[in-house]
């Protein structure tokens, strides 16, 4: 049994302006110990998808559909039943690491809250364990650092604190929303790294939520594409990377400037903007940027697997060839 | 080669800040945003600064606009010191010289219609103009950037990041600048369009013939549409060189790590790079370390970078660099055959 199987998920938000569709029918399942990239461009729905997960929506938001985590499902779940699971066998990471962390609680009591709440250690344990932790996400003094307040550490820091928060009571499934997006590119590198040796020395899997291409390359075994609420494409991240079966993959990928290829021209850029979450278009979502729309287009394409283990929706049999290569 | 049509000298901008922590103890520190850089801009050149958070890039673009006024040396336009003028004299000349900034939304006033926010500056600038002027003006100015000229009389919150940012270098163009300083231009954009909006900038330099200073802490991006590249690490030129040679061989060790944090869209490649981290993080701006500023993190730091300060040295090959062992760090590394 998959660790987390997600179904037909849906999200939508009220407001003045009509109803937002930001999820739409999202399947995918992720295996104990897996890696799984969500990435998508804002408005795509993958931070929804993360939130809707964890109980987390705004007020004027509502899931539907269905989340398994060991076949406990999720959506609809009492208060008191997801405060058990959050922060134990479910974590979370967000962007902005300064901002989530409390700022009138010193790093210390921040951490052995998690494990004095969760597993029932007495104080002293709890922070012997916490130093452990610091230690093992890289962070020197930590006996020190536990007494000191989050405004005293830099951006990177605190985000190695939320990452050994988030490890603390060894979870199932550790959800990271874009974790180092808010970090300079040495600190980024240096937690990519971190994240990297962390999933492959633990049995976590990984649900990382990201807009960064390089940083999914690096660290997933598998990757969700998604465009409008809606996969456009799932598969393993070598063979997505190798040969994108989606338009809009591919778009994506010849989109980003990349320090490897020598290339300085003009980079091929998606025309258009992202479609109107309140007014969706009929058919494929992603039909009036897409080179290759046909007839077909109007009609909502199926997600369909065309090779085992990689699924696409798109009308198109073959993504035509590049007429050069880039 | 040809004459600069701007020359900073030697700029430093200092800031004083109130480090006091506790309630009866006051006391200051300055801190050195910028210290002590220098360049030079030709006519139709694209200058990249590159650098982390808090190293100075957005001060030093600043200054060169007047935004904020020097602590010493110069800032000098086609020869003129706008280092020692007054706000008038600096109003005139911000004709020649625009900025585009990093939040769409937030540089564009919510209660005007596109067509008064690109119309302004030719209201200010030319206030002579008649009215059908300055539409038609600003119509042909949509169009260039890839607006449709119909728009002119909706709200910014109407238009995505990407036309947002599009309508902010409508206002940057409209009244033919000779340089544009793009502060992060691109980093609040989506990728698909960040593409774009590089195009267009591309595209318009050539077309208008324009000098510009692209601010970002994206190096692939920095490498698609400079000349050349100049990174600064707290407050000072690490290095200043060629596009091609700065990035196929960086000679400073900061440049270097830099180039290699940067992840590559590419399973294999990125898995299998042994990625020389970077250990740390930038040093507090208020209290530099002696010498050299880099030589905390630097994998190449010996002894003497803690006792003497590196000078801008100029190259062979007319680029410069600040390291004492740029020479030595060269071989080193040529040596151990990885040149990535």
């Amino acid at each position: 049994m998959a660790l987390l199987e997600v179904r037909d998920l849906t999200v939508s938000f009220n407001t003045p302006d009509g109803v937002v569709h930001a999820v739409n029918g999202l399947n995918f399942d992720l295996e104990p110990g897996q890696t799984l990239g969500i990435v998508g461009e804002s408005g795509s729905g993958k931070t929804q998808t993360a939130l809707a997960m964890m109980g987390l929506l705004a007020e004027n938001g509502r899931a539907s559909g269905s989340v398994k985590f060991r076949g406990q499902q999720l959506l609809g779940m009492s208060r008191a039943e997801l405060t058990r699971v959050r922060g134990s066998k479910i974590s979370m990471i967000f962007q902005d690491p300064v901002s989530s962390l409390n700022p009138y609680l010193s790093i210390g009591e921040q951490l052995t809250e998690v494990l004095t709440h969760h597993r029932d250690l007495k104080r002293r344990e709890a922070r012997a364990r916490a130093t452990e932790m610091l230690n093992l996400v890289g962070i020197s003094d930590a006996s020190q650092r536990m007494r000191q307040f989050p405004h005293q550490l830099s951006g990177g820091m605190c985000q190695r604190v939320m990452i050994a928060m988030g490890l603390l009571c060894q979870p199932d499934l550790l959800i990271a929303d874009e974790p180092t997006t808010a970090l300079d590119v040495t600190v980024q590198s240096q937690i990519n790294l971190l994240m990297r040796e962390l999933s492959e020395q633990s049995s976590t899997a990984i649900l990382l939520i990201t807009h960064d291409l390089g940083v999914v390359a690096g660290l997933c075994d598998r990757v969700l594409v998604m465009y409008a609420g809606e996969t456009m494409e799932l598969s393993p991240a070598s063979a997505l990377f190798a040969s994108p079966r989606h338009p809009y993959t591919r778009g994506l990928l010849r989109s980003v400037p990349r320090l490897d290829r020598d290339k300085s021209g003009i980079l091929r850029a998606i025309p258009g903007n992202p479609p109107d979450l309140v007014n969706l278009p009929q058919g494929c979502p992603f039909r009036d940027r897409c080179e290759f729309a046909f007839n077909a287009c109007s009609e909502h394409p199926e997600l369909v697997e065309t090779v085992t283990g990689r699924f696409k929706r798109c009308h198109l049999d073959a993504l035509p060839d590049e007429e050069t290569s880039t | 080669m040809r004459p600069p049509i701007l020359s900073v000298e030697n700029l430093s901008v200092h800031f004083r800040v109130d480090i006091s922590d506790r309630l009866f103890r006051h006391d200051y520190r300055t801190v050195r945003a910028v210290d002590r850089v220098g360049f030079e801009l030709t006519a139709g050149e694209t200058l990249g600064i590159v650098g982390e958070s808090g190293c100075g890039k957005s001060t030093l673009a600043r200054a060169i606009l007047g935004l904020v006024k020097p602590t010493s040396g110069r800032v000098c336009w086609l020869g003129e010191n706008l280092s020692v003028m007054d706000e008038a004299q600096l109003r005139d000349k911000r004709r020649q010289l625009q900025m585009i900034f990093q939040d769409p939304f937030g540089s564009l006033d919510p209660r005007m219609t596109v067509g008064q926010i690109v119309g302004e500056p030719l209201k200010n600038f030319y206030p002579s103009m008649s009215r059908i002027q300055v539409s038609e003006r600003v119509s042909g100015m949509l169009k260039m950037v890839g607006l449709s000229p119909e728009l002119i009389n909706r709200y910014p919150h109407e238009f995505s990041g990407g036309q947002a940012q599009r309508i902010g270098i409508a206002r940057a163009l409209v009244i033919n600048p000779r340089l544009v300083v793009c502060d992060e231009p691109v980093s609040a954009l989506d990728v698909s369009v960040q593409a774009q909006i590089i195009n267009l900038l591309k595209d318009l330099q050539k077309k208008l013939q324009l000098s510009l200073i692209f601010i970002a802490h994206d190096l692939s991006v920095v490498r698609h549409v400079s000349d050349r590249v100049l990174v600064m690490y707290l407050g000072r030129i690490m290095e200043i060189a060629e596009r091609e040679r700065i990035y196929a061989t960086p000679a400073h060790p900061y440049t270097r790590a830099l180039i290699d944090s940067v992840p590559i869209p590419d399973p294999e490649t990125e898995r299998r790079r042994t990625r020389r981290s970077l250990g740390g993080e930038p040093p507090s701006p208020t209290s530099p370390p002696s010498g050299c500023v880099f030589r905390t993190r630097c994998p190449f730091a010996i002894e003497r970078c803690a006792q003497v300060e590196p000078p801008l040295e100029e190259l062979a090959d007319g680029n410069r660099v600040a390291c004492i062992r740029h020479a030595e760090i060269a071989s080193l590394i040529a040596e151990s055959g990885s040149g990535q």
